[in-house]
């Protein structure tokens, strides 16, 4: 995806899908959906530093282990930071902006920010399916078996 | 701004009670059309801005930050940013900023136009 805000939803839409499929409480899928808008918005905002012809690539992985996992990779072409700089700030300074990270690492079990070879950073989040969870999402959707095989990804040509 | 970056926003007025009810997601390509539209109602000076969220099944943290601003901005001018009728799943960043105490939350409009 191009880095504009427009494409948000429909990032969030795919990320939501499939982890409602996997079996994902549907608040939860709603927060692992919240945790990829705000990367890729910290992408947009600082990275690309609101230019809109950035490229963006998010790739999905519905890992079909017990217990399932969801594994999210986010990559660009931005400017490189240290990844030790990539931190939250403090809750308790109330004040517009800077949650992002803090909202990304509450929601998801691993969070890892590194250099993409050839440019740009990638961030690396994954979230298992909590205990018990997939049984009582199952028996309420309809004609859904609640998993995805491994090997769902969406890529845009890097090259 | 197209029509795609910008949220539509409901005004009605109770009052000195002004009431905004945007209707859609509130993520980054629309918090800027949030914002100026909470702008142009604070100009009137309502001694109550309640921000009904009952059409909102999705906002992100650049939502929020509208919402802090706005908030403080309308303190600054003597009145009150009061928000309702907040969906799950807008509720649950809320809850995961820790910023449930920080906003007067109150279950809907009904509630806060009657304090």
């Amino acid at each position: 995806m191009l880095s504009q805000p427009r494409f948000l939803a429909a990032a969030r839409a795919m990320i939501g899908n499939l982890a409602q499929r996997l079996g994902f409480p549907e608040i939860l899928c709603g927060q692992i959906s919240l945790a990829v808008d705000e990367a890729l918005c910290n992408i947009i905002n600082h990275g690309y530093e609101k230019k809109p012809d950035g490229h963006i690539w998010l790739s999905v992985w519905a890992l079909d282990q017990e217990p399932a996992q969801l594994r999210i990779v986010i990559e660009d072409r931005a400017k490189q930071v240290d990844p030790k700089l990539i931190r939250s700030r403090e809750l308790d300074d109330i004040r517009p902006g800077g949650l992002g990270v803090y909202i990304i690492k509450e929601i998801m079990d691993d969070v890892t920010y590194e250099h993409r070879e050839g440019g740009g950073m990638r961030l690396t989040m994954s979230k298992s399916l909590p205990s018990g969870t997939a049984e009582s999402s199952n028996s309420t959707t309809s004609g859904s078996r609640g998993r995805v095989s491994s090997g769902a990804k969406t890529v845009e040509d890097k090259s | 701004m197209s029509k795609i970056d910008s949220i539509e926003v409901k005004l009605q007025k109770q009052g000195d009670a002004t009431v905004l009810s945007p209707v859609g997601d509130i993520d980054l390509s629309r918090a800027s059309s949030f914002r100026q539209q909470i702008v142009s109602a604070l100009t009137s000076k309502p001694r109550l801005l309640l921000i009904d969220l009952a059409g909102v099944p999705y906002m992100d943290s650049s939502g929020v930050a509208t919402l802090l601003e706005m908030m403080q901005a309308t303190k600054r001018g003597g009145g009150k940013l009061v928000l309702c009728s907040i969906q799950p799943k807008v509720r649950s960043i809320f809850e995961i900023a820790r910023l449930e105490t920080v906003f007067t939350i109150v279950a809907n409009a009904d509630d806060a136009l009657k304090s």
